[in-house]
């Protein structure tokens, strides 16, 4: 171990997370390898550990052959301290060695609130920010991940962006780095081949212009550059990777567990959620490959709880069975089973009684609006006989922590809307007194509210976010109207609620803001010890930009968006026609039910459900 | 069925797991090889594992000792064996046996504390260390569980030392109460800290060699 890390491990909390060497991590003979990636994760190890996406790419890479693929993760700020005092740069946790000497540095970004990490880590790393400071190919800074459906707040930093699942051209990029660097290829020649793979983005290669008011006027590739991105998706999941031999960190991160991933994307068609349209369609893994994946994972990391995760896990097809499957293997070796995301129908219910086996750990449903016709135009499809019967059910079979979701600020959304959102809670309580089985155990009813952010790629992209007085005039209506004693209101603080609406749909003269915000001292903003708004409102001001352009005004229908060069597959035009429905409180049915056409079908070379 | 004694290491990349961590990784562990262990009885089962004298983050050690019990009959060499494949780097498990004494019978700790000079080290320090803690007695103040300061003599917690130079370092080789009180040898350096502020060393490097029982003799 390095000395100077060695010296500053014993003054920062928790070093277990800076030194790498649990189980199951990746050790390479360097002699046998020709491209060094060292994949960054914009937050802490904790964090970073739990996310399965980074799991699977970290399996996808370090399978190929002369590619070793390394962690590296932002330090918390006692070590941050530590590390720029003691001269230590950021490294990888594998090998030990520094991020800067990598051939492609690469990072997951699932959160907008996670670039000034990024920005933090390329600067721990000793690699000057913006990639045309970077003149030569090595280190290649890329990124992928959520967050990357729109790219362009950070498309001065990156070299390119990996649009969609990662795992199917990350191969190909790597392939073509190695072409690269063997044939000496300069770096602009490299970003252009890069350009031809298919959910490659590289910024420099678009020349934006705007209009007096600020919009964009013009996005315009150069050099042969495609006119428009598509993601890529895996096809077939069932022959998609999926580590059952993964790394068990040996101190605590925050989900503990072996994470199953029943499928990816979403029927549901909420009209405010990015995954749910960026994912589209939905593909599933099968039943069969399924459980023995569960028992692989659990015997080889010695976990003893699993959680079956997707996007609405309850919409797996063969969910009960698959439940059937895993128990006996579980209940033998006193495994828990859980469902992270739970619908508010009675076939869930029925299933969480089933799993649990006695204990009642706390509810969660997601209403998201108060009133049936806000729900029908955000697409939500639950109505409040649905939450009232699972409710029913919770509370006589003994549950009594209850927790409920929703969001203020929702397009349509009116008064009668926000206290909707008491009166569910009111009835709520009113369902506890008449079925609780067990009215000994007092009832703990949380509503919590969120503000809402608009986001590209949904039907809402084209909306305002609400003014901050107002958001906080509903807040304030809603804490008065919820009397109930057994109710706890919790509300977002707007702050970060705010900078994500800028960030989500910024465009790249952001670059220069997310600069300055890190410069004045921007680092976790994900974390609210660390966030500051004023630090970035400084910054704004300083760039002469003005952050309500981006968050609180509608656009219209003929915007150049700035992230309209990529596409998720899912057509504007479809979006478009879900906002009107929106305004229209007319609901779309689910995938399942019928097609609504909206693109994504391509991904699965014809149409998304057979048969 | 049966008790059993695991004897390991703790060094490199994990003397940075903490105890609680430790407990944690080492059970995944025993699931990983399939090892049924016993589990407490009551409402919360959990398998009973103890280690028999925690060692602080940061210091390094060839001489843990992890007792536990199995549900099947297994064989020593061939759990050691099997332990060792699914151990975290850093961590090695040396052997397994079924054990005599009682762990309060393990009373002292024969270790190794480095004090590292980047300047070097200067003439006459390591007569400077000897005579310190040979004195009668060697007070320090320590912070308590409680987080005030408290005095204490570690002297008579300190049964032999040798102090060597080696280069760019002092090496303290000691042997400590293990428990009831024991000494972290960490105090040590404290102690040179605290009497002898201008042989304050830059860093301090801490490894426990081998357990002793109070004869002196190794402790299995
Ligand atoms: S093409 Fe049809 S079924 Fe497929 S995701 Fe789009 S709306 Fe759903």
């Amino acid at each position: 171990m390095d000395k100077r890390l060695e010296r500053i491990l014993p003054r920062v909390q928790k070093p277990a997370r800076y030194v790498g060497g649990e189980y199951n991590e990746v050790q390479k003979d360097k002699r046998d390898v020709d491209v060094r990636f060292a994949f960054c994760f914009p937050d802490t190890y904790e964090i970073g550990m739990s996310n399965l996406g980074f799991r699977i790419l970290y399996a996808v890479m370090n399978d190929l052959p002369g590619v070793w693929c390394e962690r590296a993760f932002a330090p918390w700020t006692d070590m941050e301290a530590q590390m720029r005092a003691a001269g230590v740069p950021l490294y990888a946790l594998e090998s030990g060695d520094p991020v800067g000497g990598f051939d492609i540095i690469g990072f997951s970004v699932g959160y907008e609130m996670a670039y000034t990490a990024m920005l933090n880590m390329l600067e721990l790393s000793g690699v000057p920010l913006r990639s045309a400071q970077r003149p030569s190919l090595a280190p290649l800074v890329v990124a992928g991940g959520t967050a990357m459906y729109n790219p362009e707040p950070v498309a001065d930093f990156i070299d390119l962006a990996l649009i969609g699942e990662g795992e199917e051209q990350l191969p190909e990029l790597i392939a073509l780095y190695r072409r690269a660097k063997g044939e000496g290829w300069d770096k602009p020649r490299f970003l252009r081949a890069a350009a031809g793979i298919g959910g490659v983005y590289v910024p420099s290669l678009y020349e934006i212009s705007y209009n007096l008011d600020g919009t964009v006027s013009a996005i315009t590739p150069q050099e042969g550059a495609p006119e428009r991105v598509y993601k890529r998706a895996v096809s077939d999941m069932d022959r998609s990777r999926f580590p059952t031999k993964t790394i068990v960190p040996s101190t605590e991160i925050v989900h503990d567990r072996v994470t199953l991933e029943l499928f990816r994307g979403c029927i549901r068609g909420c009209r405010f959620c990015q995954a749910g349209y960026v994912y589209r369609p939905v593909r599933c893994r099968s039943r069969e490959l399924l459980a023995r994946y569960g028992q692989e994972a659990i015997e080889d990391s010695g976990y003893q709880e699993m959680t079956l995760s997707s996007l609405s896990t309850s919409d797996y097809p063969e969910l009960a069975g698959l439940c059937d499957d895993l128990a006996a293997f579980c209940g033998k070796n006193h495994v828990n089973l859980s469902l992270p995301s739970l619908r508010a129908d009675s076939f869930s219910m029925e299933l969480m009684e089933r799993l649990q086996r006695g204990r009642k750990a706390g509810l969660t449903f997601a209403p998201e609006a108060g009133t049936q016709r806000l729900r029908d135009a955000i697409n939500k499809n639950v109505t409040e006989e649905d939450l009232t019967a699972s409710l029913r059910t919770a509370f006589a079979g003994g549950w009594s922590a209850v927790k409920l979701y929703f969001m203020l600020g929702l397009p349509t959304e009116t008064d009668e809307d926000v206290l909707g959102i008491a009166e569910m809670a009111n009835r709520a309580v009113h369902t506890w007194r008449e079925y609780a089985s067990n009215k000994n155990r007092p009832l703990r009813l949380t509503v919590s509210t969120s503000w809402f952010v608009p986001k590209p790629f949904t039907a809402f992209q084209w909306e305002a976010q609400i003014p901050r007085e107002e958001y906080e005039r509903r807040v304030k209506l809603l804490r008065e109207a919820i009397t109930a004693k057994a109710v706890t209101y919790n509300w977002h603080d707007g702050e970060t609620s705010f900078l994500e609406a800028v960030l989500a749909r910024g465009d790249r003269r952001l670059c220069a803001v997310l600069e300055e915000a890190h410069r004045r001292g921007a680092r976790l903003d994900a974390w609210s010890d660390c966030f500051d708004l004023n630090r970035w409102l400084e910054a704004f001001s300083a760039c002469g930009l003005d952050p309500a352009f981006y968050a609180n005004r509608e656009r219209s229908r003929d915007e150049v968006l700035p992230w309209s060069t990529i596409s998720c597959y899912v057509s504007e035009d479809f979006l478009w026609r879900q906002r009107e429905l929106a305004y229209a409180s007319v609901t779309t049915p689910d995938c399942r039910t019928r097609c609504s056409g909206c693109g994504a079908n391509v991904v699965e070379g014809g149409e998304c459900y057979h048969g | 069925m049966g008790k059993l004694r695991l004897l390991f290491a703790k060094e490199g990349r994990a003397v940075y797991i903490s105890h609680l961590d430790l407990m944690r990784t080492l059970q995944r562990v025993f699931l990983r090889e399939g090892v049924a262990l016993r589990h407490s009885q009551g409402f919360h089962p959990h398998p009973v594992l103890s280690i028999a004298l925690p060692l602080s983050v940061g210091q390094s050690s060839r001489c843990e000792i992890l007792d536990f019990e199995t549900l099947e009959d297994l064989e020593g060499e061939e759990l050691v064996r099997r332990l060792n494949r699914s151990l975290p780097e850093g961590l090695l498990a040396r052997s397994c046996y079924v054990p005599v004494w009682p762990v309060r019978e393990l009373e002292k700790l024969q270790c190794r504390v480095e004090l590292l000079y980047d300047a070097g080290v200067r003439a006459g320090a390591a007569e400077a260390v000897k005579d310190l803690l040979s004195r009668e007695s060697v007070v320090i103040r320590k912070r308590t569980k409680r987080k005030a300061m408290a005095e204490l003599d570690i002297r008579p917690l300190l049964h032999s030392l040798e102090v060597r130079e080696e280069l760019g370092a002092l090496a303290l080789e000691a042997v400590v109460s293990a428990q009831n009180p024991g000494l972290n040898p960490a105090l040590l350096a404290a102690a040179v800290e605290a009497h002898l502020p201008d042989l304050a060393p830059d860093f301090v490097r801490v490894r426990r060699l081998e357990a002793l029982d109070k004869r002196g003799e190794t402790f299995r």
